[in-house]
């Protein structure tokens, strides 16, 4: 099997070569024929998927039937994990992870190759490019990280076993998710470079890219959440983010392609922000290879990466060359980038949209100055740093509450300018809204002059409340135009409402979705935790619950053997739930590993964990926290993705609707279009 | 006490009171403190963790490292001190943000100067963008027909639609 998973790498790199060379060629050469080459190298680059998911197939084929002559398998596998996470071995490791990247950079290639009729000249730029980084990868497959190469020496009977951590069934899930998100954001880049290169006329090429990233930061999203959700529920510290640099390096891409899903709606309307745009789209792509570099390098510290290996050179030079070419381009073309129109007020959307692209910059600068400056530190006085969370929360949770209000107060604005009038209109009672919440949290004993944090969840939850106040009113003001037109119920003239329009509409249950997840965040200041020594029935309190230890057991299977604590918890007199938070020992890495166990509610979480036996006396610790809303964070991840999906639905053709007449007044209404005002 | 007079003895009892609640008031004050100290401290046996929230499994620093904290706090060693004994045992990396003093410094301007820097430059970004002659030519008669009136429509729906 090696032979063969070796063989077809090697054919996928031949492939990949030939369309970024015949695609080259094609494009800088304008001899006859140059079209029949263009068209063998978008050939080529189809084919190039179907070696590379062979290669892929072997791989998993190799750790279902536990074929530990491939080290790669003996490394990541063992013959009794679960088949599910069997098939999650492709990407727990090193190699694996690259051939996993390069299989859907591969597919991405294979969509955008395939519908290359939608504009031919603009899709062979972006297939050349997505092939040269295509080849970069499969040159590391092939030469520096080969997930094929065979285990030295005697095969062992059984394997190491995958990592306890990625044991997990959010890590079946989580990984494609960040990395069809990473990957993804190859394609934008493609064809921002390729706009550049041909010096392409119009905005078409923003409509094209604007769908392509969507999509990518929606699956960036569910991984970047995904991720945060696995860290709650496995790794047992009863937080979900920890500034660790493998979070930041997928927290930083998506910032920036946050900035640009907002600063494209300027260039498509006003034809403005053109070389920023380009630059964002660089920037974006160029971040989500400088976060793979960071975890597989070695050079940052971090319980995620990678194990240290020598690809780090590879990505760095891959870095400065793919910087250097879009620099090179950029420079030669700069002049086709110009804008065509003048900002007319400081108060228009325009104006919003430069605030919000200097606060995600500033937010994507912050983290990655954070995650880098250990390092720098180390060169310049020879003396490491940390750099950890009260870092990171005091700098950028102002910036994120600023973004909070400018997600609230920009889609209201109009462009050009907007009329004092129409503030009133639109800002009165939502800010009325949100100024009550924040009246009635300071009544219900919050004291935002007593700590700093607390004064920030204050700010967080009065502007996540104006934000889904200005949601709600948008859709209940444009329903109340379209019922008003066509004498449709408000619910059936939103979902109409919501269907001539989805992208805006869509992007307004983003909103909805960020705000909630705020929410769910500035709970954290409130958390409350509890440690105790619990034998048979002794009782421990934290908030209103009574946790009472009722039992210890033992359980185990051929992957791990487990200590289970049996917790009755109490509310007042009653029994709500039994919670069997664990400790298991897994046979094949000798590694171990605590299990929270967590009982959700909207109001909050009870995260209870076994954290082992104390040395000296033998008694078993539990440790508890109380963490308030945190289940309104996964609820936000749901609705912003459901915001992404509607936003990605076509809208419904325009119709016309005719007012009826008013009787009494006899005035006739001329036919208006629905939507109108959208 | 059969020595005392009754005076006496209640200000031996109200002492002790006092002694007691004094003591319990600096035992509060100790457990706030180790919390405090503890949570600006990270385990140093590579989990990335604070201090005080390690919970890894058969970690050979933390429970140690908390032991310690404890003994600097009760022997009454100031905030200041403590945290200079951890340097000095464990490195630098054992704080869990960098100080604000010298070179270190530098981390925690920087996000401010780039906020700053980054309103400058949108503000001349916009002073720019507001002198640009415009686009749209004024003074011309209101009667716009055929391509030129499909071409405003076009622009109009543009704009007009997110």
């Amino acid at each position: 099997m090696a032979e063969l998973g070796s063989f077809v790498l090697l054919l996928a790199l031949a492939l990949s070569l030939y369309s970024f060379v015949a695609g080259l060629v094609a494009l800088v050469g304008k001899q006859p024929g140059s079209e029949r080459l263009s068209e063998t190298a978008r050939r080529a680059g189809i084919a190039s998927f179907g070696a590379v998911f062979l290669g892929a197939v072997v791989l998993v084929t190799a750790a279902f039937r536990n074929d530990f002559s491939i080290s790669y398998i003996l490394h990541h596998s063992n013959r009794d994990l679960p088949l599910p996470y069997k098939f999650a071995t492709l990407w727990s490791g090193q190699e694996g992870s690259l051939l996993f990247w390069s299989l859907l950079l591969s597919g991405y290639g294979l969509v955008l190759r395939l519908r290359h009729k939608t504009d031919v000249r603009l899709f062979a730029h972006a297939s050349v490019v997505i092939a040269a980084v295509q080849v970069f990868f499969l040159l590391l497959l092939n030469f520096a990280a080969k997930p094929f190469a065979v285990t030295q020496g005697a095969i062992p009977s059984d394997g190491n076993g995958l990592n306890p951590l990625l044991q997990y069934p959010e890590m079946v899930i989580h990984p494609p998710m960040l990395y069809l998100g990473y990957v993804g954001f190859t394609v934008p880049f493609a064809f921002a470079l390729g706009a550049l290169a041909m010096k392409y006329p119009g905005e078409k090429w923003i409509h094209i890219t604007r769908r392509w990233t969507m999509v990518t930061w929606g699956f960036l999203t569910c991984g970047v959440f995904l991720g945060a959700h696995w860290a709650y529920s496995v790794l047992g510290w009863g937080g979900y983010w920890g500034w660790d640099p493998v979070e930041n390096a997928s927290l930083m891409p998506w910032l920036t392609g946050t900035a640009f899903l907002h600063s494209v709606m300027m260039q498509e309307k006003r034809g403005m922000l053109k070389t920023w745009n380009m630059w964002l789209v660089f920037g974006t792509f160029w971040l989500a290879i400088l976060g793979t570099f960071l975890t597989r390098s070695g050079i940052i510290s971090s319980v995620h990466a990678f194990a240290q290996s020598s690809i780090g050179d590879w990505f760095a030079w891959f870095l400065v060359i793919s910087l250097g070419v879009f620099t090179f381009f950029f420079v030669k073309n700069r002049s086709h980038l110009r804008s065509e129109n003048k900002l007319e007020s400081l108060i228009s959307r325009e104006s919003s949209f430069l605030f919000n692209n200097l606060l995600f910059i500033l937010a994507c600068f912050t983290v990655l100055w954070g995650t880098w400056f250990p390092k720098i530190s180390e060169l310049a006085q020879n003396r490491k740093v940390t750099v950890g969370a009260a870092f990171y929360n005091k700098v950028t949770i102002p910036v994120a509450l600023l973004l909070l209000l400018l997600t609230a107060v920009g889609p209201l604005l109009a462009w050009r300018k907007t009329s004092f009038e129409s503030l009133k209109r639109n800002f009165l009672w939502p800010s009325l809204g949100a100024l009550s919440v924040g009246i009635a949290l300071v009544v219900l004993g919050v004291k935002p002059w007593a700590d700093v944090s607390y004064f920030y969840a204050l700010m967080a939850a009065m502007l996540a409340a104006l934000v889904a106040f200005t949601v709600i009113s948008e859709f209940v003001r444009g329903g109340r135009v379209i019922s008003g037109h066509t004498g449709e119920n408000l619910a059936a003239s939103i979902l109409r409402l919501w269907h001539r329009n989805t992208r805006r509409y869509g992007g307004y249950v983003v909103h909805f979705g960020v705000a909630l997840v705020f929410i769910g965040i500035l709970g954290t200041p409130f958390n409350r935790e509890a440690e105790k020594e619990m034998a048979f029935g002794d009782k421990m309190e934290l908030g209103p619950y009574t946790l009472l230890c009722r039992s210890y057991t033992q359980e185990e299977n051929g992957n791990y053997s487990s200590d289970l604590a049996i917790i009755q918890v109490f509310k007042g007199d009653r029994q709500i739930d039994t919670l069997y938070p664990e400790s298991r020992f897994y046979t094949a890495s000798q590694q171990q590993q605590h299990v929270p166990a967590i009982r959700s509610t909207l109001k909050e979480d009870l995260y209870v964990v076994y954290e082992g036996q104390n040395q000296d006396t033998g008694r078993p610790i539990i440790k508890a926290h109380l963490n308030p809303m945190v289940s309104w964070i996964w609820i936000g991840l749901v609705t912003m993705v459901f915001g992404t999906i509607s936003s990605l639905v076509p809208n419904a053709a325009p119709s016309r609707a005719t007012v009826r007449d008013n009787v009494e007044t006899g005035v006739h209404v001329r036919p208006a279009p629905l939507g109108a005002g959208d | 006490m059969p020595f005392l007079s009754p005076y006496a003895r209640r200000l031996h009892l109200i002492s002790a009171l006092l002694v007691g609640v004094l003591l319990l008031l600096g035992a509060g004050d100790d457990s706030a403190r180790i919390d405090r100290l503890g949570h600006q401290m990270m385990c140093v046996c590579g989990c990335n963790q604070i201090l005080l929230e390690c919970n890894h499994v058969g970690c050979s620093y933390s429970t140690r490292m908390r032991d310690e904290l404890t003994a600097a706090v009760t022997r009454g060693d100031s905030d200041n001190g403590v945290l200079q004994w951890f340097i000095q045992t464990y490195g630098t990396t054992v704080l869990t943000v960098p100080t604000n003093r010298g070179f270190n410094r530098i981390a925690w301007i920087m996000p401010y100067l780039a906020l700053v820097t980054g309103i400058a430059l949108v503000v001349f970004v916009v002073g720019v963008w507001k002198k640009r002659p415009s686009a749209i030519r004024v003074g011309i008669p209101a009667t716009v027909r055929g391509v030129e009136l499909d071409r405003f429509r076009e622009q109009a729906r543009r704009e007009t639609e997110l």
